[in-house]
């Protein structure tokens, strides 16, 4: 039986639990918050949790032996198999890190330090050089672009990337010819940030595997909207922020196959990570404490662990079907006003939880405006994904994203918020 | 909605002087990497020193009607004016852009600029109507060096 979208009553109970959801905004408006794909709204367990943590057992973690010091690193490392059981891994597996951003960054700058002899590796996997290349897609959230010009500017070695279709799906026919022997790393995203598109990640992973290089996901808009198995995957790292989640902000995941995690030479360096120190140098940690220097993140780790239960005790495959109920709903009714030009594939299957559109003639920045002024809050600019807007010819587009609390209500706000666009700007297309 | 007032929705469908023109001391491009927003504005002068006289502003703008609507009020208010006069009135603009809506604006100094006043409740919005504006002063101090 495929699973079905939340009823109103199990959505006014779940979003009981969210309390910044009763506000107002903007004179008296109730909230319509259509921007989970930014960062998502807490739910109070997540928040206790956290409280708890601090209220009860905090401590620096791994560092001390008195019973806080304890207590804090059970906690810490109980959050740990939480969170790598959400995605199908073992705990030893899951590095914590600041937020996506920095786990992606932590394998593009773990490549520069393997070239120049890094310390915390083993072999020579992890290296670019001239000669090298690195392939990403050009519909990558700059998080995932970014730190892979710079690994390439750094060594010499060469980007490239995959190219997107006019419907914003990948265009995967000269694939061939951009994943070859020299590829050494294939970058890509589960779920688009701003087209939504659902990317085949077994395919691109087993192409990737046939060349020898490494697949590198970010599972970002993914792991927080629907059932997400890292063996079902077949990828090699996975990075996704907490924030997105239902969980806190300041902590992000970075999954990978333990032997990579292994060979993989070290990023952040300082306490926590070492196994001994002299003056003259150091050796590490075993996974996952090499990767994560400093006082550990752990009442943020308690709470994305707590973000986890929450989204399991809902059911990540219903909160997939409620998603796609909105989508279906959003992307009817923007179907039914010619003056908008919807980004993205037009085939609900491959899509998620994102609408990206544009109004003829307005500015995003003006549509965001003219939603807001109703309390429907929105996207707008190029959602850290300029690329791709380029490409799809759109300046800057405007973004609905859900979560599980969105309502089909708040769906339709969005809607009738939008009917005004085109009367303020004396845009209206004769009928 | 008071920020879109009918003044600033017909700059910004028929923007004055827009596009970009030859002679020109300077040019300048600014962007506004939140939303993408460009705009590239040129500046030729006459003269020297406070005195020199602004011959005229041209700019080519991608961006929302804020954005647009704020370099046609820069064209037609500065354009033929002394350069101390465009840098009081920018002086101006952005006194009241940034003043969070404690500064309606003077017309006599601003002209059509007082209609963005409803801008600075918006934060978000202020570098849009600022953009232009930025990139003249730019333009400007280039211009001026360039005449020395
Ligand atoms: C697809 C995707 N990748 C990466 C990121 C970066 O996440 P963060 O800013 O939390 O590091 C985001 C969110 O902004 C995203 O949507």
């Amino acid at each position: 039986m495929t699973a079905a979208p939340f009823t109103d009553e199990e959505l006014a109970r779940l979003r009981a639990d969210f309390p910044i959801l009763s506000r107002t905004v903007r004179g008296g408006h109730p909230l319509v918050y259509l921007d989970s794909g930014a960062t998502s709204h807490k739910p109070v367990q997540v928040l206790d949790a956290e409280r708890r943590f601090y209220e009860h057992t905090n401590a620096a973690v791994h560092r001390g032996a008195h019973q806080l010091s304890e207590e804090g690193t059970d906690a810490y490392e109980a959050a740990r198999e939480t969170i790598a059981r959400f995605i199908g891994a073992s705990a030893g597996e899951v590095v914590f890190t600041r937020n996506a951003t920095e786990a992606l960054n932590l394998v593009a700058y773990a490549f520069t330090n393997g070239t120049h002899g890094g310390g915390g590796g083993r072999g020579d996997r992890f290296s670019l050089r001239p000669g090298d290349e690195v392939l990403v897609t050009e519909m990558e959230h700059h998080a995932n672009l970014i730190p892979w010009q710079e690994a390439c500017r750094r060594t010499g070695a060469t980007l490239r990337w995959v190219p997107v279709t006019e419907d914003g799906r990948l265009d995967l026919t000269d694939l061939d010819e951009l994943l070859t022997e020299r590829t050494k790393v294939f970058a890509f995203t589960h779920v688009s940030n701003v087209l939504g598109t659902v990317n085949p990640v077994r395919e691109l992973a087993e192409r990737a595997h046939a060349v020898g290089a490494l697949a590198v996901l970010d599972a970002c808009q993914s792991v927080p909207h629907l059932p997400v198995d890292v063996a079902d995957l077949g990828v090699d790292f996975l990075a996704f922020s907490g924030h997105k989640m239902f969980g806190p902000l300041g902590i992000g995941v970075l999954w990978g196959r333990a032997e990579l995690l292994d060979e993989m030479p070290v990023f952040l360096t300082g306490g926590s990570m070492i196994e001994t120190v002299t003056m003259e140098g150091a050796t590490y940690a075993p996974v996952p404490q090499k990767f994560e220097a400093g006082v550990p993140v752990a009442a943020q780790a308690v709470g994305l662990a707590a973000a986890c239960d929450h989204l399991t005790a809902l059911g990540l495959d219903r909160v997939h079907a409620h998603e796609q109920m909105l989508t279906e709903r959003l992307l009817r009714g923007l179907a039914e006003r010619p003056w908008v030009r919807v980004l993205g594939p037009a085939d609900l299957r491959e899509r998620g939880g994102a609408v990206a559109f544009v109004v003829d003639g307005v500015h995003a920045h003006d549509v965001g405006q003219v939603l807001d002024d109703r309390g429907v809050e929105v996207r707008v600019g190029h959602h850290c994904a300029w690329p791709l807007h380029r490409k799809l010819r759109a300046a800057a587009s405007t973004r609905a994203s859900f979560a599980a609390y969105t309502t089909p209500g708040e769906v339709d706000a969005l809607l009738e918020a939008l009917d005004r666009v085109p009367a303020i700007f004396g845009t209206e297309v004769p009928v | 909605m008071d920020l879109y007032q009918e003044l600033i929705l017909e700059h910004s469908k028929r923007p004055v002087n827009h596009g970009l023109r030859e002679p020109f001391d300077a040019e300048s491009h600014h962007v506004n990497p939140t939303c993408g927003d460009e705009v590239t504005v040129r500046v030729h002068l006459s003269g020297a020193g406070d005195d020199a006289v602004v011959e005229d502003v041209s700019y080519d703008s991608m961006g929302c009607s804020i954005s647009v609507a704020s370099a046609s009020i820069l064209a037609e208010e500065v354009t033929g004016g002394t350069v101390a006069h465009a840098r009081e009135t920018y002086e101006a603009m952005r006194a009241m852009l940034t003043s969070k809506g404690e500064d309606p604006g003077d017309e006599e100094q601003i002209g059509d600029g007082v209609a963005l006043a409803g801008v600075a409740k918006y934060p978000a919005r202020v570098k849009c109507a600022l953009l232009s504006w930025s990139a003249f002063t730019d333009a400007l101090y280039q211009a001026e060096g360039a005449k020395q």
